[in-house]
C-alpha cells in the first residue's frame, strides 16, 4: 500500500468516525425530543402519557378562560367537540388566542389531569387552522357523524 | 384595464420563457449559433414583461383597485404607501410574482454580465433558467393568479397582515428571494457545464461571484428575518428552528459548502464533482423552501391557508428538477476527471471537513423538518420536533467547523507539515484555551462550560485570523506595499474571508450569551409599581391609548433606571389594527452593545394593571452584528478584481469600494 494511498484510507475511516459518532448523539437526541400530538379525546382516554413533554391542540371552549388572582396564571377548557381537558398557563398568551379559536399548546399532562403548558401558540393568522387542530376536529366530527348514524337505526 | 394588461404581461412572459428555454438549448446541441443568439434577448424580453406585469400589480396596489382579488384581500386605502407596496409580496400569488420576477431580474443579469463566457455555455445557462422560470410562470397561470378579478367589488380591501406591516418584512422577502433565486444561477451553471461535459477551474471562477451574490442576499435575508422575530413578534426570541426558518437556513448552509468548495476547484481543481453536487442541492433546497412556505404543509408562523392543489403542483416540480438534475449528474458526473491530488493534512482537507459538516448540518435539519411529514404519512402519530433537539444538535457539530475554520486560513494547499502547523498555531491555542477557561471560570459573571467554549471557539477564530494576516503582510515591506495589497487581484477574496469569519465569532458570543444569560421575566404590574431585574429597575407607568393611521395602540410607558439614574423611557404598544380587529405586541426596545432591555405589553387585567414581559437580552446584537459582517465579507469576495473581467463594466464604473480608494492614494 502507498504511503499516499493509507494516508487517504486513514482520512476517509476518521472522517466516517466522526460523523458516525456525531450522527449517533444526534439521533439519540431526536428520540428524546420528539413530541407527540394529541387531541383532547386522546387524553381522556389515556392514549397520553403523563409527564412526558407532548402537544395537544384543539378549540378553545367559550367562556372557559379563568384567570387566577396573580394575574397571570390562566385555565381553560381545551376540546375537540367530543371531551374537554383543562390546560392552566402561566405567562403571556399570544396576541391570537381568544376563545373559539384553535390552538396548540405544549407542555405535559399533570398527575390530576390538568394540562400544564409551557407554551400556548395560537396563528397569526385568524382563518388559519394549525394543520394538526383541523385534522383532529374533522376527526372528531366524523366519528360523531358515525355515531349518531349508528343509533339512528336502533330502533 | 391595468390589470389584464398585468396579466397579458405575464403569459407573454412564460411565452418567452419557452423560447428560451428551447431554442438555446437546442441550438448548442446541434450548432446552430443563430438559435444560441436567441437567448440574450429573449432574456432581456422575458425580464421587460415581467416588469411590467410586476409594475401592475404594485399599481394595483398603490390605487387601490379592489376589483383586483388579491388587492381586496390584502390591500386598504389607510395603508401607508410603503406597506402598499411590500402588500405585493405579503401573501401567496404576490411572493411568487415577486420570485418570478427576480428570477427574471437574475436572468437579464446573467445575460448582461457574464460577458466572458463562451456563446454556446451561455445560452445553455440562460435556457436552464427559463426552464425554471416556466416552471414558476405556468405555476402562478395557472393555480394563482394574483390578477384575478372579482365581483361585486368591494369598497374597501381587507388590508395586509399586521404583522406584515414592518419596515424590516417589507424588505425581507425581496433579500430572501434574491438570495433564493439567485442560487439557481449556480445551479443553471452547473447543469450547463454538466451537459457540456466541460467542469473546469474556469467554471468554477465563471459561477463563484454568482453563488456569492446569492449566498450574501440569502445571508441578509435571513439576518433581516431573525431581527424582525426579535422585535416584532414580542417573544424576544431571535430564532425558532420554525420549518420556514429552517427552510431558508438549509440552502444557506449548502451555500456556504459551495462558496468554499468552489475556491476549492478554482485553485485546485479538485473536488468538482462534489461542488457541482452542492450547487443541484443548494437550489433544491430553496425550491423545498418554497415549497414548505407555500403548501402550508407544516405549522409554522409563515404558513397561511393551505391549499393541496398548489402544494402538488410545487412537490411535482420539485421531483422533477430535483430528479432530472440528479439523473443529469449520475449520467455526467463519472467522466468528469479528478482534480488535483492533496495530502491528509492540507487545506483541501479541512475545508472538505468544514464541506462535511455543513452537508451533515443540514441534513439533520432537513430531518428535523420533514419528520412531522414522514411521521403522519406513515400513520406513527402526529408529531413535532423540540427546538431543543435543533440546538442540541447545533452545539455538537459547530465547535468542530469553528475549529476547523481557524486551521484553514493558516494551512497551504496539497501538504503542511504537522510540526510546522502546531509551531504556527500554538500561540492561538494557548490563547483561545486560557480565554476559554477564564471564562469558564466564575470571574466573569456566572461562569459556565458553554460560555467558556464560546469564548474559546471565538478567541480562536480572531487570533487564527490575525495570525493569518500578519503572515500575509509580513511579505509586505512598508505602508505604502500594505496598502497596495488590499488592492491586489485577490485580495477582495482574502479579506472577504477574514470579515466574514470574523463575523462567526462574532456571531458566536452573541448567540452563546443571550442563550446562557438572558432574563425574563413575566410580571403584573399596577401603575407607579416598580419591579427590578438584572440590576435594573422599571417603573410602570400606566397605559394610555394613542391613535395610529389605520390602528389604535394603547401604548405603556416603563421608564428603566440603574442605581436611581435613568437610563430610557420605554414605550411598548399593544395595537388593535381597525380593519383586521388583530391585536398586535411592538415591543419597547433599549438596545446596547453589550445589552438589550426589552418590554413588551402583554394584556389589560383591570384597574390600569398590565401584565408584562419584561428582558435583559446580553449580546444580542452581536448576532446581528455578526450577520452584517458575515455578509459584507461576501460582498469583498464577490467583487474581487479577478473577477472583474467576467463581471461588466458598470461594476468597475460604480463607485469603488473604500479599500480602493485607499489603494490608489497610497499608490499615487
Amino acid at each position: 500500500m502507498t504511503p499516499k494511498r493509507r494516508n487517504r484510507i486513514i482520512l476517509i475511516v476518521l472522517m466516517i468516525a466522526g460523523v458516525g459518532i456525531a450522527t449517533g448523539f444526534a439521533l439519540k437526541a431526536f428520540n428524546e425530543n420528539l413530541m407527540f400530538f394529541y387531541q383532547p379525546s386522546q387524553v381522556i382516554a389515556g392514549e397520553a402519557p403523563a409527564g412526558r413533554l407532548i402537544r395537544v391542540g384543539g378549540l378553545v371552549t367559550t367562556g372557559s378562560v379563568q384567570r387566577q388572582p396573580d394575574g397571570l396564571t390562566v385555565q381553560f377548557a381545551l376540546t375537540d367537540n367530543i371531551e374537554t381537558i383543562r390546560i392552566q398557563y402561566t405567562g403571556i398568551l399570544p396576541d391570537l388566542f381568544r376563545e373559539g379559536q384553535g390552538i396548540i399548546a405544549r407542555g405535559r399532562l399533570g398527575d390530576d389531569r390538568i394540562f400544564i403548558a409551557e407554551e400556548v401558540l395560537a396563528k397569526h393568522d385568524e382563518n388559519y387552522m394549525p394543520p394538526e387542530v383541523a385534522d383532529a376536529l374533522k376527526a372528531a366530527h366524523e366519528k360523531g357523524v358515525s355515531e349518531t348514524g349508528a343509533a339512528g337505526t336502533t330502533p | 384595464m391595468i390589470p389584464e394588461l398585468g396579466h397579458f404581461a405575464l403569459i407573454l412572459a412564460l411565452l418567452m420563457a419557452l423560447v428560451l428555454a428551447v431554442f438555446p438549448m437546442v441550438g448548442s446541441l446541434n450548432n446552430t449559433p443563430g438559435w444560441v443568439a436567441v437567448a440574450r434577448p429573449a432574456a432581456f424580453g422575458q425580464f421587460t414583461f415581467l416588469l411590467i406585469a410586476f409594475a401592475c400589480l404594485v399599481n394595483a396596489f398603490l390605487v387601490n383597485d379592489f376589483s383586483v382579488t388579491y388587492v381586496a384581500q390584502h390591500g386598504n386605502t389607510k395603508l401607508p404607501n410603503i406597506y402598499k407596496v411590500s402588500a405585493v409580496w405579503g401573501a401567496h400569488e404576490g411572493s411568487l410574482l415577486l420570485w418570478a420576477f427576480i428570477l427574471g431580474g437574475w436572468t437579464l443579469a446573467v445575460a448582461l454580465f457574464a460577458r466572458s463566457l463562451p456563446d454556446e455555455m451561455l445560452g445553455r445557462v440562460l435556457s436552464v433558467m427559463g426552464m425554471v422560470s416556466i416552471g414558476f410562470l405556468s405555476f402562478m397561470l395557472f393555480t394563482s393568479n394574483p390578477f384575478a378579478r372579482t365581483f361585486p367589488v368591494p369598497t374597501e380591501g381587507r388590508d395586509l397582515n399586521p404583522l406584515l406591516q414592518d419596515f424590516g418584512l417589507a424588505i425581507h422577502p425581496p433579500m430572501l428571494y434574491m438570495g433564493y433565486v439567485g442560487l439557481s444561477v449556480a445551479f443553471s451553471f452547473a447543469i450547463a457545464a454538466l451537459i457540456g461535459g466541460k467542469l473546469d477551474t474556469s467554471w468554477a471562477r465563471w459561477s463563484r461571484p454568482w453563488t456569492t451574490v446569492a449566498w450574501v442576499f440569502l445571508t441578509i435575508g435571513i439576518t433581516l428575518g431573525s431581527w424582525w422575530a426579535y422585535y416584532e413578534l414580542g417573544w424576544g426570541g431571535w430564532w425558532f428552528w420554525d420549518p420556514v426558518e429552517n427552510a431558508s437556513f438549509m440552502p444557506w448552509l449548502v451555500a456556504t459548502a459551495l462558496i468554499h468548495s468552489l475556491a476549492v476547484t478554482e485553485k485546485r481543481g479538485a473536488f468538482k464533482r462534489w461542488t457541482v453536487l452542492l450547487a443541484l442541492l443548494a437550489f433544491s433546497l430553496s425550491l423545498l423552501g418554497t415549497f414548505l412556505v407555500r403548501s402550508g404543509v407544516l405549522t409554522s408562523v409563515h404558513s397561511f391557508a393551505a391549499d393541496p392543489a398548489r402544494g402538488l403542483y410545487i412537490l411535482v416540480f420539485l421531483c422533477i428538477v430535483i430528479g432530472g438534475s440528479l439523473a443529469l449528474y449520475a449520467w455526467r458526473a463519472p467522466d468528469v476527471s479528478s482534480g488535483g491530488s492533496f495530502n491528509v493534512l492540507s487545506r483541501e482537507t479541512l475545508l472538505l471537513g468544514n464541506n462535511l459538516l455543513l452537508v451533515v448540518i443540514t441534513a439533520f435539519i432537513l430531518l428535523g423538518t420533514l419528520a412531522p411529514l414522514i411521521y403522519d404519512a406513515l400513520g406513527w402519530g402526529k408529531i413535532s420536533v423540540g427546538f431543543p433537539w435543533f440546538n442540541t444538535m447545533f452545539i455538537i457539530f459547530t465547535p468542530f467547523l469553528v475549529l476547523l475554520m481557524g486551521l484553514g486560513p493558516l494551512t497551504r494547499w496539497k501538504h503542511h507539515d504537522a510540526a510546522d502547523l502546531l509551531r504556527q498555531f500554538r500561540i492561538a491555542l494557548l490563547v483561545s484555551i486560557c480565554a476559554g477557561v477564564l471564562a469558564a471560570l466564575p470571574v466573569f459573571k456566572e461562569g459556565s462550560a458553554y460560555a467558556g467554549l464560546a469564548v474559546m471557539l471565538s478567541v480562536w477564530l480572531v487570533t487564527t485570523l490575525f495570525l493569518s494576516l500578519r503572515r500575509r503582510l509580513s511579505y509586505r515591506r512598508g505602508v505604502a506595499a500594505i496598502l497596495k495589497d488590499f488592492s491586489a487581484r485577490g485580495s477582495g477574496s482574502y479579506y472577504g474571508m477574514l470579515l466574514a469569519h470574523f463575523g462567526v465569532a462574532v456571531f458566536t458570543i452573541g448567540v452563546t450569551f443571550v442563550t446562557l444569560y438572558d432574563i425574563e421575566k413575566d410580571i403584573r404590574m399596577a401603575p407607579g409599581e416598580e419591579v427590578e431585574l438584572a440590576g435594573y429597575t422599571f417603573r410602570f407607568d400606566g397605559v394610555e391609548s394613542v391613535p395610529g393611521p389605520n390602528y389604535q395602540a394603547d401604548r405603556g410607558t416603563i421608564r428603566v433606571f440603574r442605581q436611581d439614574r435613568e437610563i430610557t423611557t420605554l414605550t411598548p404598544e399593544k395595537r388593535t389594527y381597525l380593519v383586521q380587529t388583530k391585536p398586535m405586541t411592538e415591543a419597547g426596545i433599549d438596545a446596547g452593545f453589550t445589552r438589550d432591555i426589552y418590554v413588551s405589553l402583554g394584556e389589560a387585567l383591570g384597574g390600569g394593571s398590565w401584565s408584562l414581559r419584561l428582558y435583559y437580552k446580553p449580546f444580542v446584537r452581536w448576532i446581528w452584528l455578526g450577520g452584517i459582517l458575515i455578509a459584507l465579507g461576501g460582498i469583498l469576495a464577490a467583487f474581487d478584481k479577478r473577477y472583474r473581467l467576467a463581471v461588466n463594466r458598470k461594476v468597475m464604473a460604480s463607485p469603488a469600494t473604500p479599500k480602493d480608494k485607499l489603494a490608489t492614494q497610497g499608490q499615487t
